[in-house]
């Protein structure tokens, strides 16, 4: 249907951003393709390696809710309950979340975090985008109009990582003004051997912050060096102002989102989820 | 002209039949086609929850789905509380309290609530307040809700 409508039509998943933009009339699609039907899209299954795969259509609240997520991927059980409300993840799905691309939204800067693979799929086969080439820019990605996402996979990692997961919001429920996510993998020495960070709401989509990470391997994880990760990223972002923050608030509460998820990283026992 | 299209659901226990234009929203459905008119339609985009209403046991934005999209589920919608006269532990907390004052928000406070203790049997005043933040009352200021909920949390 995809290759009939193209450009035309829309699929609906949760309906959690497409029902609102249709309702205030700012989206007006010819054709509306439900795929709240389709079988088979919706499961979370261990992957191969030791991580997930996790189908289009699986809801929200049921990755809130999976103990398999929880063990296996315990940035994506931390940064999931911060989705909208619950009646919102009780209809949202990762795949619509991945798919509208909101540079503020939670699903999308995990698999920034975690190296995830998407699989797009149309009537001529399916291809596999990493998560860093599928965020273009705001509430645009790499699908073509005749691609549905239909999986995420996201790797597993062997060593035991330590998480944070941060964002600032006016009220619970709110959009993201700017967030982060920290993973840190440290040696028997509590030295950094390699560094992950993403922020979120700082840009048209979430970014790694690779001169902070750069910086963090090899380091002790003092005050100072968390210190001095949080000017880089603020350094490294040249986000947009809005009606819900400035600019400069958002370079620098990026900084301090970092700062946080950094502590929050060190103080966390292993192998324990964030927050 | 808008395509239509036949469906069959459950409402409170109740089942309807009815052709819908597939455009139309599960909110519009339920107040203009089933008359149920206690479910609320305020913003329209999901943030308000007083639409807010049980699908299939989950609380959801009625306004957020379509009508066609309901073909087969179970409903309840704040009609489906009260059994006759009696009005549910939900709703005689709330009146109690004085939890209500225009009355806009209460439909969709009811159903988030009813979700909301059902999963969070024992809930602590912080986890009420996180479970209603979907959910905006202009009149009350919250704390007659949040002490609604805790109170009839104990015989829920």
């Amino acid at each position: 249907m995809l290759g009939q409508y193209g450009d035309d039509a829309k699929i609906l998943a949760g309906g959690q951003s497409l029902m609102p933009l249709m309702n205030m009339r700012l989206v007006r699609p010819k054709v509306v393709i439900d795929i709240n039907r389709v079988g088979g899209l919706s499961y979370i299954s261990p992957g191969q390696d030791g991580g997930l795969a996790v189908g289009a259509m699986t809801r929200q609240r049921e990755i809130e809710r999976s103990a398999l997520v929880c063990e296996t991927v315990p940035l994506l059980a931390s940064a999931v309950p911060y989705i909208g409300h619950f009646q919102i993840r009780n209809r949202g799905t990762v795949g619509g979340s991945l798919a509208h691309s909101d540079p503020a939204a939670e699903i999308p800067a995990v698999c920034v975090t975690l190296d995830t693979e998407f699989d797009l799929a149309s009537s001529s086969g399916v291809r596999t985008v990493m998560a860093r080439d599928f965020f273009l820019n705001h509430l645009t990605t790499a699908l073509e109009p005749v691609e549905l996402l239909t999986q995420m996979r996201i790797p597993g990692v062997r060593d035991p990582w330590r998480l944070g997961f941060q964002e600032v919001c006016r009220r619970d429920g709110d959009f993201a003004l700017v967030g982060a996510a920290a993973m840190l993998h440290l040696d028997d020495n509590g030295i950094c051997r390699e560094a992950r960070i993403t922020t979120f709401g700082a840009g048209g989509t979430p970014m790694r912050m690779e001169a902070a990470e750069q910086y963090l391997s090899g380091a002790a994880l003092r005050s100072e060096d968390r210190e001095e990760a949080a000017r880089l990223v603020s350094d490294a972002l040249d986000p947009i102002s809005d009606i819900h923050a400035s600019a400069q608030y958002r370079k620098d509460v990026a900084g301090v989102m970092v700062r946080r998820a950094l502590e929050q990283a060190m103080l966390q026992t292993e192998g324990e989820p964030a927050a | 002209m808008t395509p239509q299209r036949n469906i069959r659901l459950t409402v409170n226990g109740k089942t309807y039949e009815s052709l819908v234009p597939v455009r139309m929203t599960l909110a519009d459905f339920l107040r203009g086609e089933l008359d149920l008119t206690g479910t609320h339609v305020g913003c329209e985009h999901g943030v308000c929850g007083a639409c807010t209403i049980v699908l299939n046991g989950n609380a959801v934005r009625s306004c957020l789905m379509l009508a066609v999209q309901v073909d087969g589920a179970s409903l309840m919608t704040v009609e489906g509380l009260a059994d006759g006269q009696d009005l549910h532990p939900l709703q005689k907390a709330f009146q109690r309290n004085h939890a209500l004052q225009c009355g806009f928000c209460t439909p969709g406070l009811l159903m988030t609530a009813y979700e909301f203790l059902k999963d969070t049997p024992n809930p602590t005043e912080a986890q009420v307040r996180e479970g209603i933040s979907g959910n905006i009352c202009r009149c009350t200021g919250y704390a007659p809700i949040v002490q609604a909920i805790l109170e009839v949390s104990q015989e829920f």
